[in-house]
């Protein structure tokens, strides 16, 4: 059975039924009843419409909880309301739900759940594994999001940047278990860059495909860390860049530049380089520069001190680092780095160390261990 | 979001305010003090904060190895260690400000008297995942 097929479909079969009435949250329910039932029942009998099933199914699903549901009167105007044929499904549709999902009144992690199961078409189980979380955990946050959700008019145009928050988090922060967190990630970006033409939107589809095509040399298989420059470049995926560096020429040639598309600038600039050493550090400065300029980011400034030190050299970067507050995230690890290039192991070693002591993860906690153990351990 | 770890000592956190051994209270006081902590757990499912939480026995043993072929070294317990952990429940959050907050009202259980304990918790952060984009 095509599971992606039926994810694709979720957005629209719920814009369907909140078109015929239903209200988001009974409509997202009863969707959700529906894709159970597909998987059930698909195998072994294919349906020869699967959005026609799906609505049918979930439409049923939705006027059975209505019947059991307290409020007789509700129920009399809905099934008299129904069953006309419905309109036939909209790309507006799955553009109302990603704003919705990612409404600003929601708390990130809440966007975050609500988007991968209406949007996404996940089951509650599903998203529960990928976060690491109970299921009845992850149940009650999305019936919380549907709460705080519940008044807001599905048909209010929404801000764009609230949804590609959402799923740069979904991707840059997705565990990766039994779901492909980040895959999905790409796969509801580059849905919602379909659906709606935006400069930014096209950005962030092609950040996410420049980073993905190098998890391959990212990670190795016990799950530890490859720095960029040591990555065998000849396992990064050309066909996933080649297609991440169209979509960011479209979207740069309308001259609208954003944040997501400057990020995406300096990854195409990784990726264009064949070895370590051939990396263009100093159009990547200039495009920290413009980051800069446009998000005011410490982390861009860290960063940019990093790419300083490659492109004139470590004191530089030690240089545009002083100016950078060392309580930033990964600011010891930056200066670590600095430092053993310019030849001080020693300061290097210990920075190394207190890098670790701040890392977020096993991983970077590893790797930075590893690094300070290899300069205090010199090859005799 | 990022997970905690909020960590309760039977020994070796800074003294509470309300610090009165368990076994001194009355056991309405007990009773009291158990539905405040099913009550906070029960809600932060609610939230969709809860992750977990484990008691654990207040003795236990040590063990080390010593040597090929030869059975474990156990020892202790040790009246004389200074940390002795009672249990800890692991939760899921939006910010470190919330899981402040969270670890506050976990503290403010009753105990004796029907007072909050006011107890010391140790609030660790639980690594994550290390992020995809970082250049």
């Amino acid at each position: 059975m095509d599971e992606v097929l039926l994810r694709t479909l979720t957005p629209r079969v719920i814009g369907i039924l909140v078109r015929r009435g239903a209200g988001f949250a009974a409509a997202e329910d009863a969707v959700q009843d529906a894709l159970v039932e597909a998987v059930r029942v698909w195998p072994r009998d294919p349906p020869r419409d699967p959005s026609g099933w799906l609505v049918a199914v979930a439409w049923r699903r939705f006027l059975d909880a209505v019947r059991a549901d307290t409020s007789r009167r509700r129920r009399e105007d809905l099934v008299d309301a129904e069953p006309e044929p419905g309109p036939a499904a909209s790309t507006d549709d799955t553009l109302r739900l990603y704003f919705l999902c990612a409404h600003p009144s929601l708390a990130p992690a809440s966007a975050v759940a609500l988007t991968l199961r209406a949007v996404g078409g996940l089951t509650t189980r599903q998203i529960a594994q990928a976060y690491l979380v109970p299921e009845a955990t992850m149940a009650q946050r999305i019936s919380r999001a549907k709460r705080t959700v519940a008044d807001v008019r599905f048909d209010q145009p929404g801000d764009v940047a609230t949804v590609l928050r959402v799923l740069y988090l979904v991707f840059n922060e997705g565990y990766s278990g039994d779901v492909d967190l980040a895959a999905e990630a790409i796969r509801l970006t580059r849905q919602l860059a379909a659906a709606f033409r935006h400069e930014e939107v096209d950005g962030l589809l092609a950040l996410m495909l420049l980073h993905h095509a190098r998890r391959p040399a990212r990670i190795r298989p016990d799950g530890s860390l490859v720095p960029l420059a040591e990555q065998d470049r000849g396992r990064w995926d050309t066909r996933m860049i080649a297609e991440g560096v169209g979509v960011l020429q479209a979207a740069l040639a309308r001259d609208r530049l954003g944040e997501f598309q400057a990020q995406a600038a300096i990854a195409a600039l990784h990726a264009d380089a064949r070895t370590a050493g051939e990396t263009d550090w100093v159009q990547i400065v200039e495009w920290y520069d413009e980051l800069i300029r446009l998000t005011g980011s410490p982390v861009a400034r860290l960063n940019r001190a990093v790419a300083v030190g490659e492109a004139d050299g470590p004191r530089a970067g030690l240089a545009a680092l002083e100016a950078l507050d060392p309580t930033l995230p990964r600011y010891s690890a930056v200066a670590a780095y600095l430092h053993e290039r310019e030849g001080d192991t020693a300061t290097a070693a210990r920075l190394y160390a207190d890098a670790a002591r701040c890392a977020t993860s096993l991983p970077e906690r590893d790797h930075l261990t590893r690094q300070a153990a290899r300069l205090n351990n010199p090859p005799s | 979001m990022a997970k905690y770890l909020m960590l309760k000592h039977y020994r070796g956190a800074p003294a509470a305010v309300n610090d009165v051994p368990m076994e001194k209270w009355t056991p309405e006081e007990i009773d009291a003090h158990i539905q405040y902590m099913r009550d906070f757990a029960d809600r932060l499912v609610k939230t969709g904060e809860f992750v977990g939480e484990t008691a654990l026995a207040p003795e236990g043993t040590w063990v080390r190895y010593d040597g090929d072929g030869r059975p474990p070294v156990t020892d202790g317990p040790f009246a004389e260690t200074k940390d002795l952990i009672a249990g800890f429940m692991v939760i899921d959050v939006d910010s470190h400000e919330r899981a402040l907050e969270l670890a506050a009202e976990l503290s403010a259980a009753p105990g004796a008297g029907g007072r909050p304990i006011h107890e010391w918790l140790e609030l660790r952060p639980v690594f994550g995942t290390p992020l995809t984009v970082t250049e």
